[in-house]
């Protein structure tokens, strides 16, 4: 990641942009064509997620397959309910990702709370309070066919972007603005 | 063992806790006071209910009530087993000496409802994060995030 940095710093002066675009170009390319998920079942939309990577949808096809460790991953996949005892380790998980990042909202209640939005004390309204949300799917649960849908609508993404100072997605994560969710005191957020 | 016969047995063997018993949609039910709650469940753990399924509690308004849910192996029968907690001071006697199995739903109980537990070895909050502040299980909960449904949905 920090070649690639340097790459766009060096890139970006006179001269350096038509190099930098066909950079560009196989940066994104290798970027968006493996994308390997971090799987962040927290309910029921899980399964589809598990059922996703397995031989009937064989999300392998597009580079596209769980990984155990959040430090091997590009895309989070927050599928289900998310609670605020829950949200600390979520939001430490994606601080444990390295960079470039993208998070996938999969499921009504990781888009707005779903079912639970009314007369529930413990659920968090929508994972995008907290973090970056880059693709929401819609369903109660989606079936894989909306997944595989999110991925290749986040790649479409991903080949918009450059590795040129001041042309990429900038990241932030979204600080809670309610007081509602805190990281862990010792959460290993940069 | 059906329930008029587990009603006769247990007749026979406690007399004083005959007129609590009373058949309620089919299934057994003997609601003691809070106070012989745990003599309560010791005789009914030395008559044959040596399996406590789950226990519970219900927030009416004015009272809570801890549910217990006992069966038997050897009679092949099983009952409710209940007792009114006041509300202003919600404690009552913990069942986790006679049914270890009571250990982790009494936290919950406790977690949700605020029913303390006397003689509970290890109570505290088992799944809401241990800063919580109130029980939300309880009918005048009220919290700032909470979203009340509107009448129309």
């Amino acid at each position: 990641m920090a070649i690639v940095d340097k790459l766009g710093e060096s890139l970006n002066g006179s001269g350096g942009g038509i190099i930098l675009t066909s950079v560009d170009a196989v940066v994104d390319w290798s970027r968006g064509h493996s994308l390997w998920a971090m799987p962040m079942g927290t309910a029921c939309c899980a399964m589809e997620l598990i059922a996703a990577s397995f031989n009937k949808f064989d999300f392998d096809r597009h580079g596209t397959f769980p990984r155990p460790d959040p430090r091997h991953c590009d895309v989070m996949v927050v599928a289900g309910t998310v609670t605020r005892k829950m949200a600390p380790a979520i939001m430490r998980l994606y601080a444990q990702m390295p960079d470039p990042k993208w998070v996938i909202a999969m499921g009504n209640c990781a888009v707005s709370g779903g079912i639970f939005y009314y007369d529930s004390y413990s659920v968090i309204r929508g994972v995008d309070e907290f973090l970056p949300v880059d693709v929401h799917i819609a369903g109660c649960p989606p079936r894989p066919e909306s997944l595989q849908d999110a991925v290749l609508q986040l790649r479409e993404r991903i080949t918009t972007e450059s590795i040129a100072p001041g042309k990429r997605h900038v990241r932030e994560l979204l600080l809670p603005t309610n007081g509602d969710v805190s990281l862990h005191e010792n959460g290993d957020r940069e | 063992m059906n329930i008029q016969e587990l009603r006769d047995h247990l007749c026979g063997q406690h007399p004083d806790l005959c007129p609590l018993f009373s058949i309620e949609f089919g299934d057994g039910v003997l609601q003691v006071d809070c106070e012989t709650l745990y003599e309560a469940a010791e005789n009914l753990q030395s008559l044959g209910f040596d399996r406590l399924g789950m226990l519970t509690a219900v927030d009416f308004g004015d009272h809570f009530e801890m549910v217990y849910r006992l069966t038997s192996r050897s009679m092949s029968v099983g009952m409710f087993l209940k007792c009114a907690v006041p509300r202003e001071t919600p404690r009552t006697r913990s069942l986790v000496p006679l049914w270890p199995a009571a250990l982790w739903q009494e936290r919950e109980v406790y977690d949700m409802f605020g029913i303390e537990f006397d003689g509970h070895p290890d109570l505290r909050r088992i799944l809401l994060p241990p800063d919580w502040v109130g029980f939300p299980l309880r009918k005048d909960y009220r919290d700032d995030r909470l979203i009340r449904r509107p009448d129309y949905i």
